[in-house]
């Protein structure tokens, strides 16, 4: 009969400074040579992912809280009146197209939506990829709903719907270095707006990179990073849109 | 580029791959290096004209011809802006930390190799920019390395102010988003490819720092890339941001209801955390060093990783200080003053702290030490000068005066150089596996110490004696003539420690291909670095994940058969 016995005592490394605390292994699962069992961890890499875009998410905020503080200064800001020298209020509210502008709000809070939804049907694809692998194991549908190509699309209509306000604010009189007021809203919605697209532009990688038969599980990390990046855009703009309404 | 598995990519083959488009940490941080060499050789050259013109104005030089005084202006802006940006601010952190940073941790490579890349590249591109305003017509623009508006956003407010300060707005915002990229990098990377055992907390002083830095850069360039931003569309869009109703040449320009404190607060938010940027790198490398060369652990590690942690955040609420005379409110100047006051504890307490690692110790006095020991020194004499301008009463006179110069180049212009060389001399043996002259170091780093005390002490004096900066001519002005022999002296002083940096570079590039040969160890040093080849393989640690079982500054520890004990020691040591 086989009897376990460990005849080698366990040593744990206690000594230096910082106490003996012990990361786990930064990449591949088993072996310390890399990738280990020629499998990469993918749930470590999805996390490191997401830090990565939490990390890049603090500038964009540093960025656009900056010129919000400017803002609203110069909300309050008097200046000089040459005519009558003396220092007058000169903030003229911006009329913004409301209505266009709403409706813009729906196209990104359904394009979260659908990104959301995209990013859970490609997180069950890669939970379930490792069963799929399995001869002779059918999960059915092979291809769901396009919820990606469906962001896109939502993400493009907002942009041209900024464009469409934008022309509508010149029809109204409001250009760029009309007053203070216009320069912050072209300033604000095109930074918002340069912003969203580079999230088309990384979408899109993701639905090429699908047409290159890259790994599920490595396809679901773009889709998920651009995702969380997709709501963050939706609440900037939000904000963005609460404060050129509320605050006009 | 963002689900990069850090050692995906196998070893290059190609010149191409290998040495221009690398991926590999090790090489970007070279091209760092010498980016930044190459910046400042540029840099001090500017800085030699404008001595020299300083105290001969009317001389013609050759290759610059005459400089008159809106030339000076245009020297000084981009002096400042090249050794800010390309020197202090890539070399430390983008050249060092690259290539240093993972293989300290123990990890193959950074996090997101083809971003890091970018960010190199991003860099270059943003210094060939900058560098092109001296081409254009009209030149350099000649509103100092701050840029302050209206000057700065008209762009017929002198010389230079139009092609060349669009050209100069557009590097700086080139070289956030490259900043911006290298920091997502460097945070990413230490918080995530740490090897198993290397807890924060063992991490080497030099680590702390290069992340406590890219995090304030992550911070910081945001903010002056929207300033930035702001400052093109005034210049070129007719917007109003900084710009209020102005008269130039008689002509009422179009721009009405901005303000020109708006560009000081945004660049100055940016401005405060980047000289920390500057100077924390330094700092890192110092207490490795000093360390290193005391054989003895570093005095307070914890304090040490809090005071870098109390500066990193400090240094985001003092930016008024550098906007005392912008006609603030008192009781503001008053709140910035005392946050400023209270950065001096956590930088006096490092300093103690390095003075303590050094009591009592068997001191090698080997070349990086003696940057390291020069680094000390020039901090507490740079940063001595800071709470005299922390008092808004006293920044009355002293503003905008030599005193200020004498300050910023005592701890950026050199204290910050000084952790460069140390760096470099240290971890030359690694990089390139040979050393670097020895003697010639000691005569560099002699020469260089007091000439460059020889041209910023004196300084001090000249700002109290009321000798205003960026003006480009004194010589006829009365109430400054006493201060000529003292302004010769400083431009005498800066001709001799310019021409002994050349020391260093033949030093560098000789022993780069013709030095004595390295051990792995030369330093007998306890981190990771020291543990693999020389210079290291291509995923730093030859196929093995190292394994920490101590902290960075194991030396002299009691009970131990040497007087190091390495990182990756797994031998168990009594407690101590």
């Amino acid at each position: 009969m086989a009897t376990y016995s460990s005849t080698v005592p366990v040593q744990v490394p206690k000594t230096g400074q910082g106490g003996g605390g012990s990361q786990p292994p930064a990449y591949g699962g088993g072996g310390d040579s890399g990738r280990g069992d020629g499998y990469p961890d993918y749930g470590h890499r999805l996390r490191r992912a997401r830090l990565g875009l939490a990390v890049l998410l603090a500038p964009i905020f540093m960025f656009f809280i900056s010129i919000v503080s400017a803002y609203v200064v110069r909300q309050g800001l008097p200046t000089l009146d040459e005519r009558t020298n003396t220092y007058v209020r000169d903030w003229i509210p911006v009329q913004l197209p409301l209505a266009l502008l709403l409706v813009n709000t729906g196209l990104l809070a359904a394009g979260s939506v659908t990104a959301e939804l995209a990013r859970r049907q490609i997180t069950r694809q890669a939970a379930l990829a490792p069963v799929r692998s399995i001869p002779g194991v059918s999960l059915g549908q092979e291809s769901g709903f396009p919820w990606l190509a469906v962001t896109v699309l939502l993400g493009s209509a907002f942009l041209t719907g900024q464009w469409m306000a934008w022309k509508e604010l010149a029809n109204r009189g409001f250009y760029l270095a009309t007053s203070a007021s216009s320069s912050f809203v072209y300033l604000l919605t095109a930074a918002h707006g340069i912003h969203l697209a580079g999230g088309i532009v990384v979408l899109l990688y993701a639905a090429t990179v699908s047409l290159l038969h890259k790994p599920v599980e490595a396809r679901r990390i773009v889709v998920d990073v651009t995702a969380w990046y997709w709501h963050f855009m939706f609440v900037l703009w939000v904000g963005i849109f609460a404060l050129l309404w509320f605050m006009r | 580029m963002v689900a990069q598995d850090a050692h995906a990519h196998a070893a290059p083959q190609g010149f191409i791959r290998k040495y221009i488009f690398s991926l590999d940490h090790k090489v970007i941080g070279i091209q760092y290096i010498f980016l930044a060499l190459t910046a400042v050789f540029v840099g001090m050259f500017l800085s030699l004209l404008m001595r020299v013109h300083m105290i001969w104005p009317t001389a013609v030089l050759p290759l610059v011809g005459e400089i008159k005084p809106e030339t000076y202006l245009q020297l000084l802006t981009m002096h400042g802006t090249i050794m800010v940006f390309f020197v202090l601010t890539t070399a430390p952190q983008g050249g060092f930390g690259n290539y240093f940073l993972p293989i300290q941790i123990g990890a193959p490579d950074m996090a997101f190799p083809v971003l890091n890349m970018l960010s190199f590249w991003t860099t270059f591109v943003a210094f060939v920019t900058l560098l092109a305003a001296f081409f254009v017509t009209g030149g350099a623009p000649l509103h100092g390395w701050t840029g302050y508006a209206p000057l700065s956003a008209l762009t017929n407010s002198g010389p230079g102010e139009q092609l060349g300060a669009d050209l100069w707005v557009t590097s700086i915002a080139i070289f956030c988003i490259a900043s911006l990229m290298g920091a997502l990098n460097f945070i990413t990377t230490t918080l995530d490819l740490r090897a198993k055992g290397m807890t924060m907390m063992r991490l080497p002083l030099t680590v702390w720092a290069w992340f406590i830095t890219a995090i304030l850069g992550l911070l910081a360039f945001g903010v002056l890339l929207s300033a930035g931003i702001l400052l093109l569309m005034d210049r070129n869009l007719g917007t109003s941001f900084y710009v209020p109703l102005v008269v130039v040449n008689g002509q009422v320009m179009g721009h009405k209801g901005g303000s020109p404190l708006l560009w000081q607060h945004l660049f100055w938010f940016f401005g405060h955390p980047e000289v920390y940027i500057a100077i924390l790198p330094g700092m890192g490398v110092a207490s490795q060093l000093l360390s290193t060369f005391a054989r003895k652990p570093i005095f307070g590690y914890k304090a040490m990783v809090y005071a870098i942690m109390a500066i990193g955040l400090l240094g985001f609420v003092v930016w008024g200080h550098h906007m005392f005379m912008s006609g603030m409110s008192p009781y503001s100047a008053f709140a910035f003053s005392i946050m400023t006051m209270c950065i001096g504890v956590p930088s006096a307490i490092k300093t103690f702290n390095w003075l303590g690692t050094l009591y009592k110790s068997k001191i090698r006095f080997q070349t990086p030490m003696l940057y390291a020991i020069g680094f000390v020194s020039l901090f507490v004499s740079g940063g001595l000068s800071g709470p005299f301008l922390a008092q808004p009463v006293l920044d009355i006179p002293l503003h905008d005066t030599a005193f200020v110069v004498g300050h910023f180049h005592l701890i950026m212009g050199v204290a910050a150089i000084f952790g460069m060389f140390a760096g470099m001399t240290y971890w030359f043996p690694k990089m390139f596996g040979r050393m670097m002259n020895e003697t010639w170091g000691r005569i560099h780093c002699l020469l260089t110490l007091i000439g460059t005390y020889c041209i910023f002490m004196p300084m001090h004096y000249l700002g109290m004696a009321a000798q205003p900066r960026r003006y480009s001519q004194f010589t006829e002005v009365a109430y400054l003539q006493h201060l000529l022999p003292l302004n010769r002296f400083i431009t005498y002083a800066a001709i001799l420690t310019i021409s002994a940096q050349f020391i260093f570079l033949i030093n560098l590039l000789w022993s780069m291909f013709k030095g004595p040969k390295a051990s792995d160890n030369p330093w007998e040093a306890t981190t990771l670095e020291w543990t693999t080849a020389t210079p290291p393989p291509h995923d730093n640690f030859g196929g093995h994940t190292p394994v920490v079982y101590h902290g960075p500054y194991e030396y002299s520890v009691p009970g131990a058969p040497k007087d190091y004990v390495m990182q990756t020691d797994p031998a168990q040591v009594a407690a101590h």
